[in-house]
């Protein structure tokens, strides 16, 4: 496949190599960026693990969709065709007879609109890529593989095909974990019970670690928590996740020294 | 639950039955999540991103990150800070995320029996 290093994303223009020659995001938005199958291949396989504990959401998403009075074939056609899954535990949860499609697909909305910031953050990297792989990588994008995606792009590998085979492993995981619970449900039982709750969690602690960059990001994480936690009382749904990466990215922008 | 009057001639008691109505509901949340993944990006790319907004943007990955973690753990008991804690500790010594992940899970059962 193509190297497509040589197309620098817009927003590089202002920004000069030696500037901040010590943060590992810069450096590593200036290694080239390929998208090749070997890149799928390491996406895929560093997901693995972790897809098999966002198949227990899939087996209790199948276990909620089936008592909600969705059929095997329409629950597996949800997980294929939205692959959100926060947004797919909360609708069948709010599934009734009739229908709620206005509240459902509002929900599914504003619950999934992180995303669009998530995808933001990845643009230093997969935006020198064409647009027919970057938004075909965005829609295997979840929380999971967003977290493993970035922490690969910042070391530097320059594997712009990892969020998609990322993807891919997640995307299998889930629809074939929905048909599991949809099926066979009633005897696997309460997920948490193994811990799989705190797998996200744990992905996004780790990346913490290594995205701590001294005290440049004091301020914004102060900021991102206080607004987090704040709201994460207040607001229901996933609100808060959205609101404390803008209010910190708010921040910074007023902040900003010319 | 739904009355469904195919389901009594499908094959596997109506499991493979498709509701048009429910196809078309479905459907619709897969647009408006495909809009909500794609939709920053779109936008992004369309603007001229000044210094000023490429520092906003820079902080976004960390910011995202703590914002995602911040309530769960506040949330959470014990448990999950202990849990929590030795991802770090182990992350920070070995720098191996599946080990650390490993060892977080395990740490949550273990504590959670526990505490």
């Amino acid at each position: 496949m193509e190297q497509e290093s040589s197309r620098k994303p817009p927003r590089e223009s202002g920004v000069t190599t030696s500037e901040k020659p010590t943060d590992p995001t810069r450096q590593s938005e200036n290694e080239p960026v390929t998208f090749e199958l070997s890149g799928i291949r390491a996406g895929f396989l560093t997901c693995i693990p972790i897809a098999f504990g966002v198949a227990g959401y899939g087996v209790a998403f199948g276990i909620l969709a089936s008592q909600a009075g969705l059929s095997v074939a329409e629950a597996t056609l949800m997980s294929a065709a939205v692959f959100a899954g926060a947004a797919q535990i909360i609708a069948v949860e709010l599934w009734a007879d009739p229908i709620p499609v206005a509240a459902l697909v509002v929900t599914t909305f504003v619950v999934n609109l992180r995303y669009s910031l998530m995808g933001v953050a990845l643009q230093p990297w997969i935006g020198r890529l064409s647009p027919a792989k970057i938004y075909s990588s965005l829609f295997l994008m979840a929380d999971e593989n967003w977290a493993l995606t970035m922490r690969d792009l910042r070391a530097g590998n320059g594997r712009g095909a990892f969020l998609l085979g990322s993807g891919i492993a997640l995307w299998l995981f889930w629809v074939a974990s929905t048909i599991l619970g949809t099926v066979a449900g009633g005897s696997i039982g309460d997920p948490t019970r193994y811990g799989v709750d705190f797998i996200l969690v744990a992905v996004f602690v780790a990346l913490v670690a290594e995205l701590w960059d001294g005290r440049s990001t004091l301020v914004p994480w102060v900021v991102a928590l206080g607004t987090s936690v704040v709201t994460a009382g207040v607001l229901p749904g996933q609100w808060y996740i959205l609101l404390g990466g803008l209010t910190a990215a708010l921040v910074e922008v007023v902040r900003h020294e010319d | 639950m739904r009355t469904d009057p195919l389901a009594f001639g499908t094959p596997f008691g109506g499991a493979l039955s498709l509701d048009p109505l429910v196809i078309a509901v479905i459907l619709a949340m897969a647009a408006v999540t495909l809009l909500a993944k794609v939709g920053g990006t779109w936008l992004v790319r369309r603007v001229e991103v000044s210094d000023r907004l490429e520092a906003g943007l820079d902080v976004l990955p960390g910011a995202i990150v703590i914002a995602v973690i911040g309530p769960e753990l506040a949330a959470g008991g014990p448990a999950e800070w202990g849990g929590a804690a030795v991802v770090l500790a182990v992350m920070w010594r070995v720098e191996n995320i599946l080990l650390a992940l490993c060892a977080g899970v395990v740490s949550v059962v273990i504590l959670r029996t526990v505490v």
